[in-house]
């Protein structure tokens, strides 16, 4: 089972077991985490699940689809050249140890 | 409660028939047992009394919510089947259709109601939630819907879409009449679409271009039609979405969120002490209460449900409201908890039709509520609640209530 590991805005980290295809946001909010919100569920709708990939990182992910992308310009946090959106992330086991920063805010 | 009769007929488990009608007042007086009954009864249930399909377990919700393709809006997402039936209004182009004509009308709606335009329209709704204060709190004792509910959203989201000022009263009724006419043809449908000719002609003159002010969310549509993302005869029937479900909605959603808080004083207290959780306060409200508490689909194909074969052109009806409080799904569904993590409930929908409008929703029931809580000590309920009855939405028609200022 790959494992992804979050960075609060505060520094804390987060390692959680991600099930093979389960986005990076559902892992995060299955493990109760604060700092993801993900107020649609997953549905690339609102924007509260941005997250900052880490360094080396950005390069393995999918590209970002058109909606994605306009709706991280929404987002609370500044956009950066490495937000995305986590509930659009799928964890497959070539992204086994993956590190996401979480933005200070997501509303 | 109804019996449940299995018919036994070898090959795919029986489906358990329910002589429930979740369209009857005595139903939506009390919905919960009943939901509960369909529930238990199982994955898939059928409904001798309209001859659907019904759903009411989160997981199966949350799958015909994602299946567009197989489980249509085109034919309609009420009982009536377009297929069969003319329809009692042109049907929408976004709620009442599939990919790919969706995607397009979809994308423009998206485009509309952003989150980038929400920090646009942000202050303006906050300060006119702080007038609401204003006023309340001069009064004291008040109705909660028509002075609370209704007035906090009359007073904002008209001037956003650019409406004029007149006819407005023509708002709350032709959303009234939309939900009702999601639901079979019993009193409360028939008696609105027999009503409903001066509310639609209302309606129409509104959505045409020369009658929104520019820079409204209305303007913006027909904007799109100078891009050609849309054609001229589409942006006022997509204006039209935005006056059928942008409303009545959001009005039952913070009447269901402060009914919820005068209920239950711990969490009132909870959001008192920390104000910053009245978004998820309001998006707690959203699931307990469901303010939008069902929807149909049209399967378009025979398809395999929780272990349920259904044939191809049947209805199939979604109990949101039940789905947001199956304990298979929610740790202590009953309890209103506005620290609870919310995601993932269905009462703004799921999948590609997932509410369009929810940023609107959310800021209105963020701001409303925390204005609230920052300058209300208490909320008391002084009278007996009255319940709104519709074929779709769930809410109070009044709720007395004495406020005791901070
Ligand atoms: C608490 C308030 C609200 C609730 C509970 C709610 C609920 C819903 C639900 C359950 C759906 C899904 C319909 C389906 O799957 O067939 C939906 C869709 C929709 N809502 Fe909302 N809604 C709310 C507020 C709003 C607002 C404020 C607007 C407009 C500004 C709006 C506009 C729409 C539109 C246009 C659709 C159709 C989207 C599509 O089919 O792609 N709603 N809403
Ligand atoms: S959870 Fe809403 S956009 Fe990702």
């Amino acid at each position: 089972m790959p494992a992804i590991t979050f960075i609060h805005s505060g520094g804390k980290t987060d390692r959680v077991d991600v099930s093979d295809g389960e986005s990076a946001m559902h892992a995060a909010t299955r493990h109760g985490l604060d700092g993801i919100l993900a107020e649609c569920g997953g549905n690339t709708m609102c924007a509260t699940c941005h997250v900052y990939v880490d360094d080396g990182w950005l390069a393995r992910l999918p590209a970002m689809a058109d909606d994605e992308d306009a709706l991280l310009d929404g987002a609370a946090a500044e956009r950066m050249a490495n937000s995305r959106l986590s509930c659009q992330i799928r964890i497959t086991h070539e992204l086994d140890g993956l590190v996401l920063r979480l933005p200070e805010r997501q509303v | 409660m109804s019996a449940a009769s299995f018919a036994s007929t070898g090959g795919p488990p029986a489906i358990p028939h329910l002589d429930v009608d979740p369209f009857a007042i005595g139903f939506f007086a009390d919905p919960f047992p009943t939901h509960d009954v369909l529930r238990d009864a199982g994955p898939v249930v059928y409904l001798d009394k309209w001859n659907v399909y019904g759903v009411a377990r989160y997981a199966e919700v949350h799958a015909v919510l994602n299946d567009p393709m197989t489980f249509c809006s085109s034919r309609g997402v009420g009982l009536s089947d377009f297929k069969k039936e003319k329809p009692w209004r042109p049907p929408s182009l976004i709620l009442e259709a599939d990919p790919p004509a969706h995607t397009r009308t979809r994308a423009v709606l998206s485009r509309v109601l952003s989150p980038t335009v929400m920090k646009q329209v942000r202050d303006r709704f906050a300060a006119a939630a702080e007038e609401r204060v204003d006023l309340l709190l001069e009064k004291r004792s008040f109705d909660a819907i028509a002075d609370l509910a209704e007035a906090y959203p009359l007073s904002i989201f008209p001037d956003a879409l650019g409406l004029r000022p007149e006819g407005r009263e023509h708002l709350i009724p032709y959303a009234s009449l939309v939900f009702n006419a999601f639901g079979p043809p019993n009193q409360l449908r028939q008696e609105a679409i027999e009503r409903s000719a001066p509310h639609q002609a209302y309606i129409a003159e509104q959505c045409q271009r020369e009658n929104l002010a520019p820079g409204g969310f209305g303007a913006c549509i027909h904007a799109r039609v100078d891009e050609g993302e849309i054609t001229a005869t589409e942006a006022p029937l997509l204006v039209r979405s935005l006056l059928s479900a942008g409303l009545d909605t959001t009005v039952n959603g913070i009447g269901a969120a402060v009914y919820c808080l005068a209920r239950f004083p711990d969490q009132w207290q909870r959001l008192r002490d920390d104000p910053t959780l009245a978004r998820n306060a309001f998006e707690e409200a959203v699931r307990f209460e469901s303010p939008v508490q069902t929807f149909f689909r049209t399967t378009t194909r025979e398809v395999e449900l929780g272990g349920a074969v259904i044939g191809e052109g049947e209805k199939v009806l979604m109990f949101l409201g039940a789905a947001n409080r199956d304990p298979r799904r929610w740790d202590k569904p009953d309890t209103y908890d506005i620290t609870r993590r919310t995601s993932g409930h269905v009462g703004f929908g799921s999948g590609i039709h997932m509410c369009v409008g929810q940023l609107v929703a959310r800021l209105e029931g963020e701001v409303m509520l925390s204005a609230l809580a920052r300058r209300i000590a208490k909320i008391e309920i002084t009278g007996e609640p009255k319940r709104r009855f519709n074929n779709t939405l769930r809410g109070l028609d009044s709720l007395p209530v004495t406020i005791t200022p901070a």
